[in-house]
């Protein structure tokens, strides 16, 4: 990145992220966090263009603002609700006044779920979520920092300031488990069969903060800011592993033209091993304890269905992270003979940082560790969140605990251990575009989705756009003003005839008028 | 002081179209300028409380009981700050043309201020209807003298239909005059009533449910035409991309200003009756505006008509949250007009200066701006945002308060309205893509950036995006006032 135009542009804008950052978490009323949440979503737009020159990158950046936007509405009008409901949009005045009001669940659902919908653009929930996976146009220390650790997560960072309300509404919290739940699985499947690096990444962010969602509706509150927190140290470690990997490979992301690079890039290497464990729920990493612990609230709020469901998603999450570590790793090298002449470890100004997040990733989860490991530092987060956010309750005997635990734990080793052995054949490597058939290739295609909406939406809106223009409004519209100048002529040329000059005529009229009248 | 304000320009204007004198644009600026530093002035010790400061009386026609009388509240004095603090970056920003028979075009232009500047002051309501009609005549030659292709058919369209439009409202003037009732005074015969236009006897007109639905009509189909409001708009796009940039730019600047104006000083005020039945109509209509011209602006290819049906759209939303007569409505109103007068004369000049140095307005021509023109494409980008309402510039604090105010109207207008948050970025961010990043072209590559003439211009407007963008509550505190009390003594 150091050769680019602009360089200076890079960490102005990074810097105008920050800012907006921590406006959105440090405003103590809903209009300072909208001013962050669109000022986020502004350095979003111009750090996923930033290199401009390419029209790709241009449009991601336009999709993720505008689908931002659409949930900005959503929050907009969740904040007028609000204010018109309370009459105050200070969290502290509007908590503190709740408890004495008489309200009604319906409007208090209503403002949930429009917080929501704000919840769904800015972290990428269905049906708001396609522009996450195109927002990895950016440069990758973006999609390390916004596009995975901070900005993705303000949904949940909002959800969770507003628990007193969402507390108050079982639907609206249902609402958000399911919508999570889905998010969750479907973009985990996506994840499955993607090969560009990156992508892989940006779908798993999209699932991780599906279960974060699911944690919120099930109303462990504290436990989606901890995933929040080990996510944050484990996926940026993972895109900025990723980084070094496409500098080391001259700007390659397909992970298909990898393949071996444990031996060129052993920092990266270990690095991106450690991620990939710790996300997948290796025992006492830090994705462990909070996976763990919202499959726990699952269990105990939402009983085994919800549990299950959750769990497929956390299985497939470990399948796909495997198979990016073992196909990008592991085997033979496949790229061109360039490539491999310029195959190089990172400079250490970039493994300095990655072996910082992989140490914060190994040890992230002893901040809130569940208390029956008696591990020394039992719930200390959720102890830290106390006065805004309640206590987890979770009533469940430790024995089952014990079970869920292991039980989960033992699938995602099985799973890492297995696939080390799947994936290292050539054989069974991912297959060139055109060589995928059946449901690979739909998943491959993410579903279709991108393509659905532009059926169902964007391409209507343009048709509609021509539709009016041309017909409505210049030939409609117009057409009846200027028929209204064209009948306004008409009738001064019938008119005129009647100023013929002719005196006899002017006579005849004359006497034929006062005959009439008289 | 409120004298002044007219007078400066139309000095200015008499003496340049007459006395036709060398350095005219230097005269022009100096004009300006000095009008603004009077309307600056005036903000000194003005009282905020709604009451009218700065008022000068003339005994006009004493029989009929009009006065020439002039005088600001907080609404009037934002509106002269918004015409005086333009009208110099419209003059610098044509000084890069070179018009054939320059001392009439200035001549006009000071001309069109004078009236400007008595349209937003006049308490009397024959001498706002007359300078609300002066105003119409100089720019009705600009448009016309100036103006690019299909000049003549398009201006005289123009004019036609918001010449016919203010007839409708000239009818309800009178009407309302004619049932204003005062106790006889010395001229008038013993026992005789006699008629005034002061603004304070006409308010207090109360006018039969039928009438006042007549009266209203008259004054909104005048001041829709002029804003324009759907379906009146159709004049709008045409003379925009017809008239010299300069002309645009007080168009859509501050001309379209004069309607809404209208509808807060005279409209509803002097026809409050008909308000309940009449404003919703009137309401969805601007909604209805807001929608249909977004979405002709999605595909629009010119850039200089995407910005006029943008400007339509954004029009629309002030009208409904004037006319839901509201607080946060009315105050999202008054910000908005001074930062949609800002916004658009910048993205004017911002069209202008591509179809200088390109020739072309065409937004497929374009591409790459960003890359030989840094400075340029840095300050469209500041300005595009606060078009889009980007918070922390000028366009957020303006739109906020309206839709809030449209949606304590009505809740499922308000949703719609709020549909102009994702289109506005839509159409904004589309232009602005299509314009600056990309592959650069061959004309694109050359494209000169922004010489030191242009920067201050559009250097000032960026700053007014920011300043005013941070600091919302230096106009929000100017008008408070007012809108306290034009909404405490109308009400329906």
């Amino acid at each position: 990145m150091h050769d680019d135009e602009g360089f200076w542009k890079f960490f102005a804008y990074l810097n105008l992220f920050i800012f907006s950052m921590l406006l959105l978490v440090m405003g103590d009323n809903f209009l300072m966090l909208f001013f962050g949440w669109e000022g986020v979503g502004l350095c979003s737009y111009l750090l996923i263009g930033f290199w401009y020159t390419n029209k790709e990158y241009g449009k991601a950046a336009r999709k993720a603002f505008i689908m931002n936007r659409i949930g900005d509405l959503g929050l907009l009008l969740g904040i007028f609700l609000i204010f018109k409901t309370f009459g105050t949009i200070g969290f502290a005045d509007l908590f503190a006044r709740m408890p004495g009001m008489q309200l009604e669940a319906g409007v208090v659902t209503m403002i949930c779920i429009l917080l929501f919908i704000g919840a769904m653009g800015k972290s990428a929930q269905i049906p708001l979520y396609t522009w996450l996976p195109d927002a990895m146009a950016g440069p990758t220390p973006v999609s390390a920092l916004i596009h995975a650790a901070t900005m993705v997560t303000a949904g949940v960072y909002l959800v969770a300031r507003c628990n007193p309300l969402y507390s108050l509404s079982p639907d609206a919290m249902h609402f958000v488990a399911l919508i999570g739940l889905v998010t969750s699985i479907f973009a985990a499947i996506i994840g499955l069969r993607q090969n560009d690096i990156k992508k892989v990444l940006a779908y798993s962010t999209v699932s991780q903060l599906g279960l974060m969602f699911v944690a919120l509706g099930m109303g462990a509150y504290a436990s989606a800011i901890f995933h929040v927190t080990t996510h944050a140290f484990f996926k940026a470690l993972l895109f900025l592993a990723a980084g070094s990997v496409i500098h080391g490979m001259s700007g390659e992301q397909d992970i298909r033209n990898m393949g071996g690079l444990r031996k060129a890039m052993p920092v990266t290497f270990w690095v991106f091993l450690i991620g990939t464990f710790a996300i997948s729920g290796f025992p006492f990493l830090s994705g462990f304890f909070s996976k763990d612990e919202i499959f726990a609230f699952t269990y105990a709020h939402g009983g085994k269905w919800w549990w299950g469901f959750a769990g497929l998603g956390a299985l497939f999450t470990a399948i796909y992270m495997c198979r990016l570590l073992y196909v990008t790793f592991f085997g033979e090298f496949r790229g061109t003979a360039e490539q491999k002449h310029h195959l190089h470890e990172s400079p250490a100004v970039m493994t300095v940082p990655l072996i910082v997040l992989a140490v914060l990733s190994v040890v992230g989860g002893f901040l809130n560790t569940p208390h029956f490991l008696h591990l020394g530092t039992p719930q200390w987060l959720a102890g830290w969140f106390g006065a805004v956010i309640p206590l987890n309750e979770m009533h469940l005997p430790e024995s089952t605990e014990w079970s869920l635990m292991t039980f989960t734990t033992s699938l995602a080793v099985a799973i890492i251990a297995g696939l080390y052995f799947v994936y290292t054949r050539s054989g069974n490597l991912p297959v060139a575009d055109n060589l995928q058939t059946g449901l690979t290739r739909v998943i491959a295609n993410k579903f279709y989705v991108d393509e659905i909406y532009d059926f169902l939406f964007v391409k209507p809106v343009e048709k509609l756009s021509r539709l009016f223009h041309h017909y409505v409004d210049i030939q409609g519209i117009d057409g009846l003003v200027n028929g209204i100048g064209a009948g306004v002529r008409l009738l001064g040329a019938q008119a005129r005839k009647l100023q013929n000059g002719n005196i006899e005529y002017y006579l005849l009229s004359m006497v034929v008028g006062l005959y009439c009248f008289c | 002081m409120s004298l002044l304000l007219i007078l400066i320009p139309l000095i200015s204007s008499v003496f340049l179209l007459l006395a036709r004198p060398g350095a005219v644009r230097t005269i022009a600026l100096v004009t300006t300028l000095a009008n603004f530093a009077v309307s600056a002035f005036a903000c000194m010790g003005f009282v905020g409380d709604g009451s009218f400061n700065h008022e000068f009386r003339l005994p006009w026609l004493a029989e009929a009981g009009i006065t020439f009388r002039l005088g600001m509240d907080g609404v009037s004095l934002l509106m002269v700050l918004l015409t005086n603090l333009l009208a110099p970056l419209i003059v610098l920003s044509s000084y890069g043309k070179n018009f054939d028979n320059e001392p009439r075009y200035y001549g006009l232009v000071m001309l069109m201020l004078a009236a400007l500047n008595g349209v937003f002051m006049a308490l009397d309501g024959l001498v706002f209807y007359i300078f609300y009609e002066l105003a119409l005549i100089p720019i009705y030659f600009i448009c016309a003298i100036w103006g690019g292709q299909d000049r003549i058919r398009t201006t005289l369209k123009f004019f036609i239909y918001t010449f016919v439009g203010s007839l409708f409202m000239l009818v309800s003037l009178l009407y309302v005059y004619l049932q204003t009732s005062l106790p006889a005074g010395t001229l008038a015969e013993a026992g005789a009533t006699m008629h005034s236009f002061a603004w304070e006897d006409l308010v207090q007109v109360q006018l039969a449910p039928g009438a006042a639905n007549w009266v209203i009509t008259g004054f909104f189909l005048a001041f829709a035409v002029k804003m324009p409001v759907f379906p009146f708009h159709t004049w709008q796009p045409d003379t925009y991309t017809a008239a010299p940039t300069g002309g645009t730019m007080l168009l859509s600047g501050i001309m379209l200003k004069m309607g809404i104006y209208g509808l807060i000083r005279w409209m509803v005020p002097l026809a409050p009756e008909a308000m309940h039945t009449m404003a919703p109509v009137f309401i969805l209509l601007a909604v209805i505006g807001i929608v249909y011209a977004s979405i002709i602006a999605v595909k629009q290819s010119d850039l200089k008509r995407l910005i006029a049906y943008s400007s339509i759209a954004h029009v629309g939303l002030i009208a409904a949250g004037a006319m839901a007569w509201n607080k946060a409505g009315m105050q999202g109103s008054l910000i908005q007009m001074l930062n949609h007068g800002i916004n658009v004369v910048g993205l004017f000049f911002i069209a202008d200066l591509i179809e200088r140095r390109l020739g072309t307005r065409t937004l497929a021509d374009m591409g790459g701006i960003a890359k030989s023109a840094p400075k340029f494409a840095t300050l469209f980008m500041i300005i595009m945002l606060g078009s889009v309402a980007v918070p922390l510039t000028n366009g957020f604090p303006g739109e906020f308060l309206l839709l809030n105010g449209v949606w304590n109207y009505n809740m499922w207008l308000g949703i719609v309205s709020g549909l102009t948050i994702i289109f506005g970025a839509v159409y904004m961010l589309r232009a602005y893509g299509l314009a600056v990043f990309g592959e650069a072209n061959e004309a694109t590559a050359r494209f000169e950036d922004v010489s030191t003439r242009e920067f201050v211009v559009l250097g000032v407007i960026a700053a007014l995006v920011m300043v005013l963008g941070f600091f919302p509550g230096m106009v929000l505190n100017l008008t408070d006032g007012s809108v306290n009390r034009i909404l405490g003594a109308v009400q329906f």
